[in-house]
């Protein structure tokens, strides 16, 4: 079907240089405007804020204690005493996914942290020194990645037993090669800029130029690394402890939480099954709409 | 061309190899040994009965040369033995593979079917209503967990037909065979065609800039003709290498999946295995599994290599 | 060489160059609509083309000459280009104002247009012969499968590439740079058009194959009729080829005039400019390239008299305050200045 022209139209500019964002109206803050042009990521910030309040402020939202049983309330429906129910032992479960926020946003942000200290130290080690660490170091990468996600996680997990720190380490390290990756290419382009050798020329010690100033100027594309990996981070928490290998009680966790309930109580309970899932679902949804608008504002090639 | 496979092929077998290593060293990184694991259990160690079962299971030999038995017999085809059930681990592994395998093929045909389409309409339709609604889509994808959809599956399809389909080696109507994989897959399809969709639109985005895109328009092709026989024949390149490496992280979601729907295929045995701290299974079956990946991987980079012409007639 | 009387290459037999000219542009403006305003690319445009005539069109990168040939066939990104005022008649028909399918039909087909990067202007994945074959399928329908094929060898042929049928099967990735030029010219020349706009066509080829294609796009020219729109910076290449020449300064023309005329006697300070920075090879003294100090203004804040002005070396006051008045100086010769008049005492650039 022939489409019309729009061409030499009475063009109207002021709407034209408003679609393309120009600031026809002029005025308001530099951060406001960031915002504004990136609504979805401000709703990936509110979300992942809230949740984080949340965590924070736990004891003061949580109507019982996530651990205490109670066999009279076994299976409450939502409302009520309950806001949104109980499950078979009788635990609130509003207040076990409060504090579900808890244990799963400090291992999901711990791992993710602990993953790109480690990956910035390899990928900063890698291509500073070069050699046959770098070479080592890349081969070493590349089975690491090569490797199922999951897969790696479950047997560092098996490997190293049950507890908080070690789940902790086992997601972090799937995250170390990404991150070091990253590092290690913007370490071999920053390694041969000008004010290196000025640096270099300075007297400065090798250990002092990679710290000072190497290390600063590779962090942009880690930033935009670790939100996308927060995410995936939190996914593996909840996949790890629905299979019984991650958080091992008496903490709650929202995906130890779904394991438990699982296949039998989706009719006769769907509360359980529908709360705790979303829980996660939204967190990670919101450090995924917060990833990409951090990726759109700092990646170079992504602006236009 | 044959270059590029040789090239290819040393890589994964390098690849292969690091794999083995790394799987055997973090299997062993856990204090302790499997015979400790496994007297755990009785609570009574006689020490000489655990240095007979050591000496019998090689955990007394350097780790090279443990290393080196294990490879050894791999690639003779022997799987070990399974301390749990007491067979040969390959008659636990075999029967299972072609579950997982099925299951593995629907999702990807699940997600390619779903998600290349979507992202050319997306890219086409750059930031129109749908194309958002469709980002939208695709990022909810990635944030719903694998298990939790197909709880929500299980959940909505109890409600509207009132009954769980169960996995059975004998379904008993062609329907029913399809349902039993057809639910699990699109739970893990799902978010493997958010990921593909995502990388199709980007893709497409990347190609539609391109000069040879203006060439064509200045020619007088048709919208239709410049979105699909220039823009896409070279957008699915990289989506072609983007689907070879879902086909690894499937598996992540195959491991959850068949836990939820109860399916007995390798990739829950893997899970079970390590409850059961069968050791040996475990070891083998991550080995079988990296395989896999890196194999798929190989295959992959060989069908881009027939696809883009500027590395099948590469002089 | 300036200076000298340049040869004109020779008209095909018969070619009126009085005549319904085969395009005419109109006062054209092609303005982008960006987040730092307007930036008025194409302003006011306006010339009228020949039948088998070369038109050059002359300016540093970012003075508009790409935009307006993109213009003329619809090509321009929009958003955030939009094409807000003028008209652009093929044959009498206003381009600018028809609906997209009869615009499709024009290009590839009456006007074909040919870009300065042959490597990535070709589709990668296609043989050359298939995408010649597309421009045939798209507009001659009345050929059948072989006939296109046959003719889309013919055409490689017409180009001078050796074994046209082994090349037809090859992939632009096989072919080199200047082979990868000329069957860009073959695909832009198979449905015979009535206009061939050149964008920067040499510019990323060798020095030596340049020579080469630009001496086969005048002979295609010459045995077809077809007119041409030659884009370039080079002056060099202009005195080779044109018989007029439009030299534009951001996003307006400043000069225009025959070819001969505008190296006997230019009449505007950024032509002169340009000719300063054309190499001499004349005696062993090599001048250095001179080039004209400062750069082309933002587009989205010009000045409000003439653009040139900050970079002018006769610039006064005037200059600066209000916008020079575009007018024929002489017969056909045409220039944007105040001082065009002081120019013409001043003759050649030596």
């Amino acid at each position: 079907m022939a489409t019309m022209r729009t061409l030499v139209q009475p063009v109207d500019h002021a709407a034209e240089l408003g679609r393309a964002g120009a600031n026809v109206t002029g005025g308001g803050s530099a951060l406001l405007h960031l915002a504004g042009r990136h609504p979805l990521g401000l709703l990936g910030l509110v979300i992942v804020v809230v949740f984080v309040l949340v965590a924070a402020f736990a004891p003061l939202l949580a109507t019982y204690d996530p651990l205490a049983t109670n066999a009279a309330a076994s299976l409450a429906q939502p409302g009520g005493q309950h806001m949104l129910g109980a499950d078979f032992m009788g635990r609130d479960l509003w207040s076990r996914i409060i504090y579900g926020a808890r244990i799963s946003l400090a291992v999901g942000i711990a791992s993710t942290v602990l993953g790109c200290v480690i990956g910035a130290a390899v990928g900063l080690v890698s291509g500073y020194w070069g050699g046959w660490v770098d070479l080592v170091v890349q081969r070493v990468n590349d089975v690491l990645q090569a490797l199922p996600l999951l897969v790696l996680a479950l047997v560092m997990a098996a490997s190293l037993g049950p507890s908080l720190a070690n789940t902790i380490i086992a997601i972090s390290i799937p995250v170390v090669p990404h991150v070091a990756r990253v590092i290690r290419a913007s370490t071999l382009s920053v390694r041969e800029m000008p004010f290196v050798e000025a640096a270099r020329a300075e007297g400065m010690g090798e250990l002092q130029i990679a710290l000072r100033h190497v290390l600063p100027n590779t962090l942009a594309p880690v930033i935009v690394l670790s939100t996308a990996q927060l995410g995936s981070a939190i996914l593996t928490e909840a996949s790890l402890s629905f299979l019984g290998l991650g958080i091992p009680e008496p903490y709650p966790s929202w995906g130890r939480m779904l394991s438990e309930s699982a296949a039998e109580y989706v009719r006769t309970a769907p509360w359980l099954v529908i709360f705790p899932g979303l829980a996660i679902s939204l967190v990670i949804f919101g450090t995924n709409l917060l990833g990409d608008a951090v990726r759109d504002i700092l990646d170079p090639r992504e602006r236009s | 061309m044959p270059a590029y496979i040789a090239r290819r092929f040393m890589l994964m077998l390098l690849t292969l190899f690091g794999m083995s290593v790394l799987i055997f060293v973090l299997l062993r990184l856990m204090p302790g040994n499997v015979a400790d694991i496994l007297f755990d259990a009785s609570g009574f160690i006689d020490p000489a009965e655990r240095a007979r079962i050591e000496e019998e299971l090689g955990l007394d030999q350097p780790v090279v040369t443990q290393y080196v038995q294990w490879i050894g017999a791999l690639l003779c085809g022997d799987l070990g033995f399974s301390y749990v059930s007491e067979r040969p681990a390959i008659e636990e592994i075999l029967p299972r593979i072609p579950v997982t395998a099925q299951l593995a093929a629907w999702s990807l045909l699940f997600s390619v079917v779903l998600g290349v389409p979507l992202g050319v309409i997306s890219a086409v339709r750059q930031n129109t209503g749908l194309d958002y609604a469709l980002r939208l889509v695709s990022l909810s994808g990635l944030s719903l967990p694998s298990f939790w959809l197909g709880l929500l599956i299980l959940m909505a399809f109890v409600q509207w037909f009132g009954f769980i389909p169960i996995y059975s080696e004998t379904p008993a109507t062609l329907w029913d065979g399809f349902l039993m994989f057809a639910l699990p897959a699109a739970a893990v399809g799902f978010r493997s065609s958010a990921l593909i969709m995502r990388l199709t639109r980007s893709s497409m985005l990347e190609v539609l800039r391109q000069d040879f895109i203006r060439t064509a328009r200045a020619k007088g092709a048709t919208e239709q003709a410049v979105n699909y026989r220039h823009a896409l024949r070279n957008a699915v390149l990289p989506v072609v290498t983007i689907i070879g490496i879902e086909a690894a992280f499937l598996i992540g979601g195959l491991i959850v999946t068949e836990t939820v729907f109860n399916i007995p295929g390798l990739a829950r045995f893997l899970v079970e295995a390590i409850l059961w701290r069968d050791y040996p299974i475990v070891q083998n079956l991550v080995m079988l599994i990296a395989v896999v990946v890196v194999v798929v991987n190989f295959l992959v980079d060989m069908l881009y290599a027939v696809l883009d012409p500027r590395i099948r007639y590469s002089d | 060489m300036p200076g000298e009387t340049a040869t004109l290459p020779a008209l095909p037999e018969g070619a009126a160059r009085a005549g319904p000219p085969v395009l005419e542009v109109e006062g054209l403006s092609t303005w982008f609509f960006t987040r730092r305003g307007i930036v008025r690319a194409v302003d006011d445009v306006s010339f009228a083309l020949a039948e088998g005539e070369t038109l050059a069109i002359v300016g540093e990168s970012g003075c508009g000459k790409s935009i307006t040939a993109l213009s003329i066939l619809g090509l321009v990104p929009s958003p955030p280009g939009r094409i807000v005022g003028g008209a652009v008649r093929l044959r009498g028909t206003d381009l600018l104002r028809v609906d997209e399918e009869a615009m499709r039909r024009v290009r590839g087909n009456e006007i074909s247009m040919i870009f300065q990067e042959p490597m990535t202007s070709l589709n990668p994945v296609l043989t050359i012969g298939a995408q010649i074959e597309e421009a045939l399928t798209l507009h001659q329908t009345a050929l059948s499968r072989a006939e296109v094929r046959a003719r889309a060898v013919e055409m490689l042929q017409l180009v001078r590439i050796p074994e046209p049928e082994r090349r037809a099967k090859e992939y632009p990735h096989q072919l080199s740079g200047g082979m990868r030029q000329r069957a860009m010219i073959a695909m832009a020349l198979s449905c015979n058009p009535r206009v061939l706009i050149a964008d920067e066509p040499t510019t990323a080829l060798d020095v030596t194959i340049q020579a080469q294609i630009l001496e086969l796009i005048l002979d295609l020219q010459r045995r077809l009729g077809t007119a041409v729109i030659l884009i370039t910076h080079d002056l060099g290449v202009v005195a080779e080829t044109a018989q007029r020449v439009i030299v534009m300064y951001a996003g307006r023309k400043v000069e225009e005039a025959e070819v001969v005329a505008l190296f006997e006697q230019p009449l505007h300070p950024y032509t002169r400019g340009l000719m300063g920075s054309i190499p001499h090879l004349v005696d062993e003294n090599t001048e250095r390239l001179a080039e004209i100090p400062g750069m082309v203004p933002a587009l989205n804040a010009l000045p409000p008299g003439c653009a040139f002005a900050p970079r002018c070396t006769m610039a006064t006051e005037r200059c600066h305050a209000e916008m020079p008045p575009y007018r024929e100086w002489q017969p056909g010769h045409y220039s944007a200045c105040w001082y065009a008049e002081a120019l013409m005492q001043h003759g050649a650039v030596p």
